[in-house]
């Protein structure tokens, strides 16, 4: 590096591109923001979705599956399992765990209510209606 | 004599030792979610996957937590010239987050997690339950509580001392970092809300305030070790963070293609995230230049092998392989496979683990009386690092052709073609198994690195005896 280009001048740098591009995100923040209701069908976050939502967390759902994407890679994506299975299918599954089949993966047993299974299901309903700009691929997710 | 040049820079002790046992922890149960991708019953239902996971990553974060606050503790005394502000504040913080954290674990390991968030306080705010922030809200709090008592630690340091460009660089990176956790404790009911303020944390911590604390430590520990001259380290420091926050903060939008957020993010996160591998790169070939431009041999070798590797898989792991599945057409198959896993692992590693293994390496002997550690423990310290590389080398390149094959039979195929997610997992075991042979390569690399601590003084003792 040339010795005209001084450690000051590089941290001026530092500190106007930072700034610059905190603004920048923070504006699009903020326009995204305005977006979300809409593609997101806000209006259908019904109370038994926010209740779904709170058993998904508190059952640590996410340290198996992915949900749009994202959480562990061990167990099956479930932002479309709406779709691909149905609600009865849901319910009926989250009933039988875990299978017990000699070495394969073992999904615990939750002891949902009839009330938290409708949850649960209402709320995985509601992902599935989230635009995803199309994805997954295809319906295995 | 005192090889420290400040005695309060002893505090770094107790936070490099815990950090190393939280290590070894992480990479035990890293074993264990290994073998419970191939035989899925393994220890079912004591400790299922999702709880074995979760103390996996949670240990990486709290001991890379613990390894930065051991790291500025040692650092800036000596960069501000002055004893740190209260080193018995310090000592306190550290227990209190040992203690914290270790029955946060145990809270995982022996109690339902929905119990552990009933107790805790989750149903007042909900926290809980989105991956790496499953933390209990008490814990939540008490690492806010830590981050505060630290950053007061050692800002007040810097402030009364001299202020360097390493100094307050980190600084920057660690406030940065205890503002943006600030956002795990907002959980919006809309998930698409929820899922975009989660990766101001996850994706802002690493990808942002974190690359300031990895170039500061990197240029501290260049230029201990080279002895090369502080304004040149200094440019490249800034130019180096200048490149990772222009594209990492934009570079976000790589995480918002595909979780409900508008289509411009693809463009967005594709254009700035294909230019987030450059800083990375900048590290390595800063890393390089200056231990050409050496001016002296240090005589812990250990410490800058640990630090050029840093440098060097820290571009492959963070650069490279996150440059793989960015731009958001690649993604749009990758989002979510093995692929996703692979980049994690090395990402880690390489910038993260390696840069608190090699503040570890340099500090170390330091705190223990010497300059560097007897040359059999160094000998062991170099077999250690390629070990663990070579180790995550397989386990990352098993990941990878897991994930390619995984996208060819599950992704790519249309509806009806399209093999289902477990049929899928199934074709992979090969991919898996090799996947377990390198975890425990990294494990026994990781052991031998442990054992080197315990190695060499005898020889010493003997050649000092000898000299008398």
């Amino acid at each position: 590096m040339s010795s005209g280009f001084t450690s000051q001048a590089a941290r001026n740098i530092f500190y106007g591109g930072t700034l610059f591009f905190v603004l920048l995100f923070a504006v699009l923040v903020f326009h995204t923001e305005q977006r979300i209701p809409e593609r997101s069908k806000a209006a259908e976050i019904t109370p038994a979705v926010v209740r779904g939502k709170h058993i998904w967390e508190t059952r640590n759902c996410i340290g198996c599956h992915t949900l749009l994407g994202e959480g562990a890679y061990f167990a099956p994506e479930l932002g479309n399992v709406y779709t691909r299975r149905g609600p009865d299918f849901i319910k009926a599954w989250m009933k039988a765990q875990p299978t017990g089949a000699p070495g394969r993966r073992q999904m615990p047993q939750f002891h949902l209510n009839d009330q938290q299974l409708d949850d649960i299901t209402e709320f995985l309903k509601w992902t599935n209606g989230v635009n995803t700009e199309n994805w997954p691929p295809n319906k295995e997710g | 004599m005192s090889t420290l040049k400040f005695e309060s820079q002893k505090v770094a002790r107790l936070y490099f030792i815990g950090a190393l046992g939280l290590f070894l922890g992480q990479i035990l149960f890293g074993v264990l979610l290994g073998l419970q991708y191939l035989m899925g019953d393994v220890l079912f239902p004591h400790i299922p996957f999702n709880i074995a996971r979760m103390v996996h990553t949670n240990l990486l974060i709290v001991w890379l937590l613990m390894g930065f606050m051991g790291s500025a503790y040692f650092l800036i005394p000596e960069e501000a010239q002055t004893e740190l502000h209260s080193p018995k504040l310090a000592v306190a913080l550290f227990w209190i987050f040992l203690v914290a954290g270790a029955l946060t674990i145990l809270g995982y390991l022996l109690v339902p997690y929905a119990t552990l968030a009933a107790a805790t306080g989750n149903d007042l705010l909900a926290t809980m339950g989105r991956e790496f922030l499953e933390q209990p809200l008490p814990t939540k709090v008490g690492i806010v509580v830590v981050a505060l008592g630290f950053l007061y630690n050692i800002s007040l340091t810097v402030l009364k001392g001299r202020k360097t460009a390493i100094s307050l660089v980190l600084l920057m990176g660690l406030w940065g970092l205890a503002l943006m956790f600030l956002f795990s404790f907002v959980n919006p009911s809309n998930l698409v809300r929820d899922k975009m303020y989660w990766w101001f944390v996850v994706h802002l911590w690493v990808e942002g305030t974190w690359e300031l604390i990895l170039g500061a430590l990197l240029a501290y520990l260049l230029i201990k070790t080279t002895g090369v001259d502080r304004e040149v380290i200094d440019k490249w420091l800034y130019l180096i963070i200048t490149f990772a926050l222009v594209t990492g903060i934009l570079g976000t939008g790589h995480h918002f293609y595909f979780i409900g957020l508008p289509g411009y993010w693809q463009w967005i996160g594709s254009v700035f995230s294909a230019l987030e591998p450059i800083p990375f790169f900048m590290m390595t070939l800063f890393a390089f230049n200056m231990i050409q431009r050496r001016k002296r041999e240090h005589p812990n070798q250990a410490a800058v092998l640990w630090t050029v590797g840093c440098a060097v898989m820290g571009f492959l792991g963070a650069g490279l392989w996150g440059f793989i599945h960015t731009l958001s057409p690649v993604n749009y198959y990758t989002h979510g496979s093995q692929i996703t896993a692979a980049h994690g692992h090395l990402a880690f590693y390489g910038a993260y683990v390696l840069v608190v293994v090699a503040m570890i390496s340099y500090a170390m002997p330091l705190l223990r009386g010497r300059e560097a550690a007897p040359q059999r423990a160094q000998n062991m310290e170099m077999w250690a690092f390629w070990i663990m590389t070579i180790g995550m080398g397989v386990m990352v390149l098993a990941l990878t052709g897991a994930g390619i094959l995984q996208i060819w039979l599950q992704r790519i195929p249309a509806d009806g073609a399209a093999m289902g997610f477990m049929q899928t997992q199934d074709q992979l075991r090969f991919f898996y198994w090799l996947r377990i042979a390198g975890g425990l390569g990294f494990l026994s690399g990781l052991l031998i690195y442990l054992s080197s601590f315990f190695v060499g003084d005898k020889d010493e003792r003997r050649l000092q005896t000898a000299a008398a």
